[in-house]
């Protein structure tokens, strides 16, 4: 927590988005969280990400649960759209505001808790349903908010801050991502902002749900040694197997790409990602060997991060069920609502 | 790049960029804070310490440290702190009882002092607390130098000239007032002193030899011509006065001209705007009182019309900037009409007293040779300060000189070389009060720069001694102590803390820090948050960081020291520390940190 706010006043040198908006235009209320969390970085690249691609703030919806990470959202785009949801149920929401507005940019910030504990059914049918949302899971393997718990994330044989061992399984947020089904699962690292950007406006661009695991290291409950979570173990396991950069529609390609080792995807948008891999026998476009592959390194403790899948025919819910890119609250009331005439005719196809 | 050594003095002093660029050193952010608190007699104490004349440099001096200050670099304008010196010394209590005194048994050494201006007197008060018995020698009926007679009444009262001088006189320092020294062998020979100081100005104003110069009486040199309104032996000038130079004794002249009765006062300029060596107050000050000025004007001739004065004749000039320099080309000639002539383009050094046999060097512009550091002449034991030392300066620099003077005064006479020179020290001190508080106001105030009332126009010509700047009241007082961003307080890193966890980066409003991959100081200068392109302005960077082996990197440019680095830093890596510069003076030396293994 912090008394004073963000001054203001900004370097003289500050630059300004195809939209004349600077950086700051798309920060928000100042964090309360405690010093040196991990979410405020990646609210840091939420707010680079958004004002590199000159996003207009109004036009994004940003939606959370409960917890410390469901708290993020009030710290960016203080102009966009908010929805803070009962613990868990963001994705039920995010579901039905991506129906009613399709063209609505969305983003979901959730944390262990919120998506793998009281939350893991929502997340599974949002995922299901290719719901249009990019969703941001702040992970720190903790309750933090209720002192510390080991969460449903947390690795068996990591301590709590007492030393207290965990013996029960985690939730791992990629693989639960890939066996149903996403079309777009990432793994990063608050601490690693030159990642992290291009993969939150890669997971942007993306149409279907876009899935970022992000290791945020809790500074007050898991940050010490025998966490698998902390800034030191993070840094010391982290291998970035598919480095990941997103390329604008419009903006020429120009590097000259090693075809054995890149692979370009385009997005949606006209928008590209190039894909450097890292592992040789890594291939980010097929779902089962990246299953098999981050679960052989999980073995030999690596934590892989990186977009470690994508699909290039993702069909998102709106697409799924044809539902018009306008609005519903702006198309005409006849259209919306055809009438008991039409509803009678409905019901005399069940009888 | 290596580790920046914050251990060495030098390196916070230059972020605390007012100090820095006095030439005195004067603390300013601990002086405005306790303005800020209402402890005027403390501030004006601190300030006293390094500048000795608050109240009166708080009214003239040329301000190095306005330019230097980093709110210009953050909203455009300066912290007024010349006007806030003002403040502490207008509202301050009786401090005479604070004041240093003479001990009752002197240590035997005598110092003669040659007039009684700024530099002369900063050396009394530095020496007199030591035991020296000092001497002042002044031509003139009463002390002050060109603070007295140079700078007319309506920018600096004799009261508070009197005051301040008092202070340094009323430690026991022999005045001989109307005593000009007019042989300096003599003085120096006379074996009565075991030391000389000369501290005698600049006091010739530059002439203008020119068709007609002598053929009329209505020509005056500007500082011979404000000394004489000063003494009253002028109390009248002509309706229409031509003020040739463009400096800021030529302000004083075109506003002492307005109060004296001219209707139509005219300055006149060689160059443009921008070359003008008048401060912009100045010229701003002096605008406001109608006088015009009049640009890219040579003089060619006074003209005088059977020993009348009527006019000056000019070339003129068009003026253009082509790659930063100034072109000028012949525009034809004016004569501009007027009544007086007031030269006002300069000042010169005159040692006619000093015998050029007497073992003191000369150098071909016939100024003393003295030592830049220790202020010696090349006699033993002749030493020079303020404008007779380097030329015609401010005020400001003849206090430094001063201080410098008195160190080597001190050092010859107890037989220690001058050239052994004490260090710079400092102490720095954590500001943490609580979890988010800390010992200053850390807090940005966007408020603008608090415009200086002044008496209204034609009551402010009535007298010559009207002050015309009225001084800040308690409201303007408030805004503006709150607009010092606090240089001081330094933000300190120690390295093997971080965790590299990117909250002060975060939340820093200026972009001021990064970490980044090793480089020398150019690479890294462009690889940061954003780019550090000035260059005046230094990189702080720290060691290798434990988990990646990058460093942390701080632009010192536009840091407000806000301190939301050190409030977001889970493990106190960063920290905002006091910085406090301990000057050596005359008898006062500190003990190093390091010494003390702190």
């Amino acid at each position: 927590m912090t008394y004073i706010a963000k001054p203001k006043v900004h370097h003289p040198s500050l630059q300004r988005n195809a939209i004349g908006l600077t950086r700051r235009d798309y920060e928000g209320a100042i964090t309360t969280l405690c010093a040196g969390c991990g979410h405020d970085s990646i609210t840091a690249a939420i707010i680079q990400a958004f004002w590199e691609l000159s996003v207009p703030p109004h036009t994004v919806a940003k939606l959370s649960g409960i917890g410390c990470s469901s708290k993020t959202p009030a710290y960016f785009l203080r102009e966009a759209h908010g929805f803070n949801a009962v613990h868990g149920r963001m994705p039920a929401i995010a579901t039905g505001a991506g129906a009613a507005n399709a063209g609505l940019m969305m983003i979901g910030v959730s944390g262990d808790g919120d998506s793998l504990s009281i939350g893991l059914g929502q997340l599974s049918h949002a995922i299901r349903r290719n719901v249009d949302i990019l969703y941001l899971l702040e992970n720190n393997g903790v309750y933090g908010l209720t002192k510390g718990q080991f969460s449903a994330s947390a690795d068996p044989g990591s301590t709590s801050k007492k030393g207290e061992v965990n013996t029960m399984e985690a939730i791992d947020g990629v693989l639960l991502a890939l066996t149903l089904g996403a079309t777009f699962v990432a793994r990063s690292f608050s601490g690693d902002k030159a990642q992290l950007v291009p993969l939150i406006q890669a997971g942007l661009a993306h149409k279907g749900f876009a899935f970022i695991d992000i290791i945020s290291p809790c500074v007050t409950f898991n940050d010490h040694e025998g966490s698998t979570k902390s800034y030191a173990y993070t840094r010391e396991h982290q291998v970035e197997v598919v480095q990941a950069d997103f390329i604008a529609p419009r903006e020429a390609i120009t590097s000259e790409q090693d075809a054995g080792t890149v692979k370009s995807v385009m997005l949606h948008d006209g928008s590209w990602v190039t894909l450097h891999k890292v592992a040789d026998s890594y291939d980010p476009t097929d779902r089962d060997r990246a299953y098999a592959y981050i679960r052989e390194r999980q073995k030999v403790n690596e934590v892989l991060t990186g977009l470690l899948y994508i699909a290039s025919d993702s069909k998102d819910m709106a697409e799924q069920h044809e539902l018009p890119d306008q609005p519903l609250a702006g198309l005409p009331f006849e259209q919306l609502c055809p009438g008991s005439a039409e509803l009678e005719k409905l019901q005399a196809r069940f009888r | 790049m290596p580790r920046t050594d914050v251990g060495n003095p030098d390196y916070y002093h230059k972020v605390v960029d007012c100090q820095w660029a006095c030439p005195a050193h004067t603390n300013v952010p601990e002086y405005i804070r306790l303005i800020a608190q209402g402890r005027f007699s403390d501030a004006y104490l601190v300030n006293r310490e390094s500048n000795v004349f608050p109240g009166i440099l708080g009214r003239t001096c040329d301000r190095p440290c306005e330019p230097a200050c980093r709110r210009t670099r953050v909203d455009g304008k300066p912290v007024a702190i010349c006007r806030l010196k003002r403040v502490a010394a207008d509202h301050k209590d009786d401090i005479r009882d604070r004041l240093p005194t003479a001990p009752k048994t002197r240590n035997g050494k005598k110092i003669a002092l040659v007039g009684a201006g700024p530099s002369s007197l900063t050396v009394a008060n530095d020496l007199m607390p030591l035991g020296y018995a000092c001497t002042i020698f002044e031509k003139g009926p009463r002390p002050g130098g060109l603070m007295r007679v140079n700078i007319p009444a309506f920018r600096l009262p004799e009261e508070v000239l009197d005051e301040e001088i008092g202070y340094i006189a009323g430690m026991g320092v022999e005045m001989r007032y109307d005593t000009p020294v007019t042989s300096l062998r003599a003085l120096v020979e006379s074996k009565e002193y075991d030391a000389v100081f000369v501290g005698s100005g600049a006091p010739k104003g530059k002439e203008l030899e020119l068709p007609g110069r002598r053929d009329t009486d209505q020509i005056f040199i500007g500082i011979e011509w404000l000394e004489s309104i000063h003494f009253g032996h002028i109390d009248t000038v002509g309706q229409r006065v031509l003020i040739i130079g463009v400096g800021n004794t030529a302000m004083d002249c075109c506003r002492s001209a307005k109060r004296l009765g001219a209707t139509d006062v005219k300055v006149i300029a060689r160059k443009t705007r921008k070359y003008f060596k008048a401060s912009p107050w100045e010229l701003e000050d002096a605008e406001e009182e109608h006088v015009q000025i009049l640009e890219n004007h040579s003089p060619v001739r006074f003209v005088v019309e059977n020993g009348t004065l009527t006019g000056m004749e000019f070339d003129t000039f068009t003026a253009r900037e082509e790659g930063g320099r100034l072109i000028q080309e012949p525009a034809g000639r004016t004569i501009v009409p007027c009544d007086t002539v007031i030269l006002a383009i300069g000042q010169e050094n005159a040692f006619p007293w000093i015998e050029r046999d007497m073992g003191l060097e000369f150098d071909k512009w016939n100024m003393p040779v003295v030592d830049k550091v220790t202020h010696m002449s090349t006699r033993p034991g002749v030493f020079f300060g303020g404008d007779a030392a380097f030329g015609p300066a401010n005020i400001i620099w003849a206090v430094a000189h001063g201080h410098q003077a008195a160190i080597s005064l001190h050092h010859y006479c107890q037989g220690i070389p001058v050239t052994e020179r004490p260090p710079d020290a400092m102490t720095l001190t954590s500001t943490k009060m609580g979890l988010h508080e800390w010992a200053y106001s850390n807090n940005y105030s966007p408020a603008a720069r608090q415009k200086m009332t002044h008496v209204s126009m034609p009551h402010r010509f009535s007298k010559m001694t009207i002050e015309v700047e009225q001084g800040f009241t308690a409201d303007q007082t408030k805004e503006e102590v709150e607009r010092c961003l606090n240089c001081d307080v330094e933000t300190h890193f120690t390295d093997p803390l971080c965790i590299e966890c990117d909250a002060c980066i975060d939340i820093c409003p200026v972009d001021c820090l990064t970490i980044a991959r090793p480089g020398d100081e150019a690479d890294l200068r462009q690889r940061l948050t954003a780019p550090a392109e000035n260059l005046d302005q230094a990189l702080f960077v720290s060691g290798p960081l434990k988990q990646t082996g990058r460093v942390m990197v701080k632009d010192e440019n536009v840091c407000l020291h806000c301190g939301l680095c050190a409030e977001r830093c889970p493990t106190y890596a960063w920290d905002m520390r006091k910085f406090v510069l301990q000057q050596p003076y005359a008898g006062v030396t500190f003990i190093p940190l390091e010494a003390v293994g702190r």
